[in-house]
């Protein structure tokens, strides 16, 4: 009996250790439904450090009610409709019920909400292509849904879209033990594929907070990020192939599963990263690298951002080939997880520091490894890099580690309003953008950094204890400006979705941005498909 | 007064175990090996002990292959003082470990000798119980909270028993074994690990403490639980009581 107790203890506080990285790692935004249509919708009047034509395209945006319309080129649903598509899916994937379509119409953050009057559930890539064929020629526009764990309101009709949801095509096709190829179906959970694989050896090239819902076909529209890119690279190198439809119903079979593959243009890139509005992927086929047993995390102080960086280029040098993850967080993000979550402990409670550095290794050879980490780390701290450290003894502690990086989100939630960006910035010149906030917001609100050293993404997140106007206006448009002035993205790994694409310009020139509008209105004449994301509104295919 | 605490190297306990193809056991190659938590609780109440200046020093101890000395590295960091490893080629039942104790007590007098109450990887809540008999030790098992009186060398332990608490008082020496809220072990900082690398460990091998190693013991067979069956989604009440009726034969 006893014996039971204190196993099942053991295990539960781990299970809540999983689950909370499960619930916590994405960082998600939080608005009030209110503001962030504001925050969506208000366009940057006084946006004087873009060019001159930039200026013009901007001037034009202007005009533009702060409202997005509807737009009247797209069919309402019909009777006729409903019946044509319950003659193709039958009655049960024909989806018309009130709360049910509540929860697809709303994103998972609450922050956006549509009125689709229907959500459509195929189970084969015929049914898809049948679907759109359908509704490109009745111009009924369409959102392709995954598991609806977006961040920036891509996933969720704007007004009466129908909602093609592909989490009934859930199969695994194949998997190849000899190369690591997984193909399968876009609505497989991320979950699901990492223990399917796990199962035979196997890791996904992507993890990520949310990945007990979101499913493989959304991660591949998106591009989504997440902890392992510093190690395995982008969506952009990991999946080697997929099959998309496209609005006008047309099968694009461009499921290889080859590694090296120059013939022609690499079209599925295009389907990779444009959040559904090219068309909906129906099979991806991923290359999955082995599941290696040795994993060692490190959690760090350093004294100033220099020492970080510095720490960065030292741990790419010494610890090449096993790096997995380098993450921060500042001293203000460190404060809100320790007097917000329940059950973290500060791992160097003998005083705070400024910076706080995650370093993980992934490697073949535990014994091998971790006396590389640890002699890369004893070196940092006689070079003064490191101010002090600990090092995770059993997976326990790892996970408790990892805990604190993953609940800074949860823990600005819990605070009370968040403002978040997401940014791309040069290494060496991204946390000036928090000491800059700092600066302008004075008293006004607390400004909290944290993210992936390694992979140049920012989280810039600005907590107050209100949704306040005063300090939406000392942060929008300077965050935006800044991240221009230094050529940086504002959207490193969430997207564009509905909440920034009339900000495009800020990350991409007129010229690019026309070049985009001209293959959507290739693929999707009547754009049809995910209206009013992405691209700017003032473009209508 | 010296404390002795004994470390094993086990499966770390978030690792999905997986049996080996012929039921001989389960596959500990290619997989992560930690300290048994609760001999990192035994450890961790041992240095509470001589920080608070009631013992001089704390020695681990490991039995088992070579690697068992990457355990005995943590318990350095983790501040003890120094280690000993007996090395041994193959797996140790409870009764030779509490013996291989019982020698290495006779050539380091300790004071206090703790343990986890168990290992997670075999479960066999024994070798605390054991030692304390060959020894002839009072034992205090199950220890949720310790409190040494260094001048009336007893130390008094709060047992958790199902159902409540048990206090006892033991004279010196004697033997705990360690539950799971009695402390929460410290991490290995930096500094300590550099510190750790220049402690000593030493080895012996279990016929120079003259114990013989043998088992009476023979696994048959290690099998995993039965998996569960994934559940059906019903489309009506009627097929529900279809099922419970003739297929679950409950209704």
């Amino acid at each position: 009996m006893e014996k039971l107790r204190a196993t099942s203890n053991l295990r539960r506080s781990l299970k809540s250790l999983l689950n909370r990285r499960l619930s916590s790692g994405s960082d998600f935004t939080h608005f009030n439904q209110k503001r962030s249509f504001q925050t969506s919708f208000n366009w940057i009047r006084d946006y004087k450090s873009v060019g001159e034509v930039n200026a013009v395209q901007y001037r034009y945006f202007s005009s533009v009610s702060t409202l997005v319309q509807r737009n009247p080129s797209f069919s309402t649903l019909n009777s006729d409709d409903i019946s044509y598509f319950k003659g193709l899916l039958g009655e049960k994937n024909v989806i018309q019920d009130e709360d049910r379509l509540e929860t697809v119409n709303t994103d998972w953050m609450h922050k956006y909400k549509g009125s689709s009057k229907l959500l459509l559930q195929p189970r084969s890539t015929e049914e898809v292509s049948q679907i759109l064929r359908y509704c490109n020629s009745r111009c009924l526009a369409v959102v392709p849904q995954a598991g609806n764990t977006g961040l920036v309101g891509g996933s969720v009709p704007v007004f009466d879209e129908v909602i093609v949801n592909v989490g009934s095509m859930n199969n695994i096709i194949s998997f190849d033990k000899v190369s690591g190829i997984l193909v399968c179906e876009a609505g497989c959970i991320l979950e699901n594929l990492i223990s399917f694989l796990d199962n035979q050896g196997f890791v996904m090239p992507l993890d990520l907070g949310a990945k007990g819902s979101c499913q493989i076909g959304g991660n591949v529209s998106t591009n989504a990020g997440g902890l392992r890119l510093v190690r395995y690279g982008s969506l952009h190198g990991n999946v080697l192939g997929l099959e998309a439809v496209l609005a006008n119903g047309d099968v694009l079979d461009m499921l290889g599963t080859l590694r090296k593959d120059n013939t022609g243009y690499d079209l599925k890139h295009l389907f990779i990263g444009s959040e559904g509005s090219l068309g909906i992927v129906t099979k991806v086929s991923i290359l999955t690298p082995p599941k290696l047993s040795s994993v060692n995390l490190a959690f760090l102080a350093c004294k100033d951002y220099s020492s970080c960086q510095k720490l960065l280029v030292e741990a790419k040098r010494k610890l090449g080939e096993i790096l997995s993850a380098i993450e921060f967080l500042d001293d203000q993000a460190m404060v809100l997880v320790l007097h917000h979550l329940d059950g973290v402990r500060n791992p160097l409670p003998t005083s705070m520091h400024n910076f706080y550095v995650l370093i993980e290794t992934i490697g073949s050879d535990d014994s091998f490894d971790r006396e590389k980490l640890e002699a890369f780390l004893l070196s940092s701290m006689e070079g003064g890099l490191i101010s002090d450290g600990v090092l995770a003894q059993d997976i326990n502690q790892l996970s408790s580690f990892w805990r604190i990086r993953e609940g800074v989100p949860e823990a600005l939630m819990k605070a009370g309003a968040v403002y978040k960006y997401d940014l791309s910035l040069p290494v060496e010149k991204m946390y000036n953008l928090v000491n800059d906030m700092r600066v302008r917001l004075g008293n006004l609100a607390k400004v909290v950094g944290y993210g992936h050293l390694g992979d140049g993404n920012l989280h810039l997140n600005i907590s107050a204890p209100q949704y306040d106007d005063a300090i939406l206006e000392q942060i929008e448009p300077y965050v935006y400006e800044w991240t221009y002035k230094h050529r940086g993205s504002i959207s490193a790994e969430h997207g564009l979705g509905l909440m920034k694409a009339n900000k495009i310009y800020y990350s991409k020139t007129p010229e690019t941005v026309q070049i985009m509008a001209s293959i959507k209105t290739l693929l999707d004449p009547n754009g049809i498909l995910n209206p009013y994301k992405v691209l700017p509104h003032s473009i209508n295919p | 007064m010296k404390i002795m605490v004994a470390v094993k190297r086990v499966v770390d306990y978030a690792v999905k175990i997986r049996v080996k193809p012929d039921k001989s056991g389960v596959e500990t190659q290619n997989v992560k090996m930690s300290m048994n938590p609760f001999c990192e609780i035994a450890l961790e109440e041992a240095l509470r002990i001589k920080e608070a200046g009631l013992a001089k020093e704390v020695v681990a101890v490991s039995m088992g292959l070579a690697n068992c000395v990457d355990t005995l590295r943590t318990s350095l960091a983790m501040g003890a003082d120094r280690g000993i490893h007996v090395e041994a080629a193959r797996e140790l039942i409870p009764l030779t470990v509490a013996k291989i104790l019982k020698k290495l007590v006779e050539v380091e007098n300790p004071g206090l000798l703790i343990l986890g109450k168990q290992a997670i990887d075999d479960d066999c809540n024994q070798t605390g119980q054991m030692i304390a008999g060959l020894l002839g030790w009072p034992q205090g098992t199950f220890a949720s909270k310790v409190v040494l009186d260094k001048e009336k060398q007893v130390v008094t332990v709060d047992r958790e028993v199902d159902g409540g608490l048990e206090t006892l008082c033991l004279d010196l020496p004697a033997v705990i074994t360690t539950d799971l809220r009695l402390n929460q072990p410290r991490y290995a900082t930096l500094p300590n690990i550099m510190k750790a690398k220049s402690k000593p460990i030493k080895k012996y091998t279990p016929e120079e403490l003259n114990v013989e190693i043998k088992s009476d013991l023979e696994v048959v067979q290690v099998t995993e639980p039965p998996k569960r069956k994934a559940g059906v989604i019903l489309s009506s009440v009627d097929e529900l009581i279809d099922k419970l009726r003739n297929e679950a034969h409950v209704i």
